[in-house]
């Protein structure tokens, strides 16, 4: 039941993604990319439990690598999206 | 109250201000916001995360993530506009390396059923691919390792076995699902031979379309992490990453009239070569070009990735405001696939201040194209070909471009007459209204708004 219940989730959610995303305009799209980059780093949530296991020491390590890798994303991925958006600028808004 | 609940519940905030932040990147004056409140998401549930139950070291997770925060802030500060899709490439690949590492990582956490390690698998599998496919995409798109695609007899012949060979050591492994397993290692080895091997034949020019893709990859690689270790949060947002790709990759290759798969199988070009053109070309220097310049009263820019080598895109916008200034109406019209990504131009120009009301789509400046009285096209190329249209044997024909042709004037700058990313011969710089202005696209700008002076 677990099971059918998780796909439920994820056949709305690709519904909802595909509305979401087809109004989004082609003068967004790169920081739509990067925003979505930014996104897909919710691996850390998942990370988080890998890296902080006590038992085994490899799977702390490959653990902490995901952290690291995701972190990026998040990070970066926010960051380097809200610097591209804060350059476009409206002509009313004193987009001189 | 009971913590796991509590986690659970703050996904569910995370989750719509994820969608809401989306939402709002649908118009350019709530973007930004948008973003925000998307990151606001994702501090909640990293919160969430956090308090999870079974995680009692919290040193190695820290360290990661300052490791991981050093790296992302620095590249998100330091990259140039230009160099954005290198970037995406990246992080692509980081997003897919991180699915590969926490599917990896599950298998250590005790005992497994055969559905967890079918998601623990495919989470390895596609993001394992996706790792390699961003690396070797970046290392194209920096012109690291050339851009051209590299294709050898039998390849279809070497990726089917190469499949073949991850499905049979896949199923291998999902027999006895353990850690260390060496169907396990197997498989992860081929994965990232098969991300390599899936984009060494895309050449240069279709690089937006493989960014995109392996953009929807790395979302879906979270999303069978998702299932791998039960987590909702991770179904969704990959999810919406993955569907953001498909989307991106669709429009791309609509915009070059070809299929995902012609785009993925076939390096482009080589295959015929069109009808020889005729004709002479019309050099303009640059007082003339001013002349005209100076008594359009339409102006219609067509940027392409030579603007982005060149770094035109200032001058561009200084002559822009300077014909506005003189009366003159003034666009910037934008191909899908102009530059290495999706909405490349549009950043480039952003960042030079053009105001987005500037900037318009193919599919909007093509019916009022014949009341342009100047066409500029900067470093465009194959967007702007009348082959596309007309020349049914031309490698490009079907693909929708930007009518430049049907204005009254069209300016081409270019270095010289070489031909463009697909090596099509373009009879636009032969057309009867053509005038080339030949030499670098910054400095012939630069030249003309010294003659407005």
């Amino acid at each position: 039941m677990e099971i059918v219940f998780l796909i439920f989730i994820l056949v709305l959610s690709i519904f909802l993604g595909f509305e979401l995303i087809s109004k989004v305009p082609a003068t967004l799209h790169t920081p739509l990319m990067s925003g979505a980059n930014a996104i897909s780093g919710i691996t850390l949530a998942g990370a988080f439990l890998a890296a902080g296991m006590v038992d085994s020491e490899m799977g702390k390590y490959l653990g902490t690598a995901a952290v690291a890798f995701a972190t990026i994303n998040v990070v970066g991925g926010y960051m380097v999206t809200d610097r591209m958006l804060g350059m476009f600028k409206s002509k009313k808004a004193g987009g001189k | 109250m009971n913590i796991e609940l509590l986690a659970n519940l703050s996904y569910i905030v995370s989750a719509a201000l994820f969608i809401f932040g989306l939402k709002m990147l649908g118009s350019p004056a709530t973007a930004r916001r948008g973003n925000m409140f998307s990151s606001l998401g994702m501090l909640i549930a990293v919160v969430a995360g956090l308090t999870a139950e079974g995680i009692v070291s919290y040193e190695y997770i820290a360290g990661g993530m300052v490791i991981g925060t050093i790296i992302g802030a620095l590249a998100a500060r330091l990259v140039g506009m230009t160099s954005m899709p290198e970037m995406v490439a990246l992080f692509n690949g980081s997003g897919g390396a991180a699915s590969l590492l926490v599917g990896w990582a599950t298998l250590y956490g005790g005992s497994i059923e055969t559905f967890t390690a079918v998601t623990i698998l495919l989470a390895i599998l596609i993001g394992g691919l996706t790792f390699t496919g961003s690396l070797i995409a970046y290392a194209k798109l920096a012109e690291v390792m050339n851009s051209a695609a590299i294709v050898f007899k039998g390849q279809r012949l070497v990726n089917s076995l190469l499949l073949a060979g991850i499905v049979y050591a896949a199923y291998m492994f999902c027999l006895d699902p353990q850690a260390d397993s060496q169907w396990l290692y197997i498989t992860l080895g081929l994965a990232l031979l098969l991300g390599v091997m899936a984009v060494i034949p895309i050449g240069g020019a279709d690089m937006p379309v493989v960014i995109s893709l392996l953009n929807s990859y790395s979302g879906i690689a979270a999303c069978a992490a998702g299932f791998a270790i039960n987590n909702n949060i991770l179904i969704v947002a990959g999810s919406l990453v993955g569907a953001s790709g498909i989307i991106l990759t669709n429009i791309m290759c609509k915009a070059m009239n070809r299929s995902l798969a012609n785009v993925l199988f076939s390096g482009f070009g080589a295959v015929k070569q069109g009808k020889a053109i005729e004709g002479e070309v019309k050099p303009v220097s640059v007082e003339d070009a001013y002349y005209l310049f100076e008594a359009a009263s339409n102006v219609c820019f067509v940027p392409g990735y030579g603007m982005a080598v060149a770094q035109a895109q200032h001058v561009v916008k200084e002559l822009g405001e300077i014909l506005e200034a003189n009366g003159c109406e003034v666009s910037y019209a934008i191909h899908p696939v102009a530059g290495r990504m999706p909405g490349h131009m549009n950043v480039l120009l952003a960042e030079a201040d053009v105001p987005y009301e500037q900037l318009v789509e193919m599919d909007d400046i093509n019916p009022r194209i014949e009341n342009v009285d100047i066409a500029v096209v900067i470093g465009a190329n194959d967007v702007v070909n009348p082959s596309a249209r007309e020349d049914e044997d031309s490698p490009i024909y079907g693909m929708p471009i930007i009518n430049v042709d049907q204005a009254r004037t069209v300016f081409v700058l270019k270095r010289s007459m070489a031909s463009g990313f697909s090596g099509v011969d373009n009879p636009l710089f032969f057309g009867e209204n053509t005038r080339m202005l030949f030499g670098d696209a910054k400095e012939s700008i630069s030249g003309v708004i010294s003659e407005f002076g």
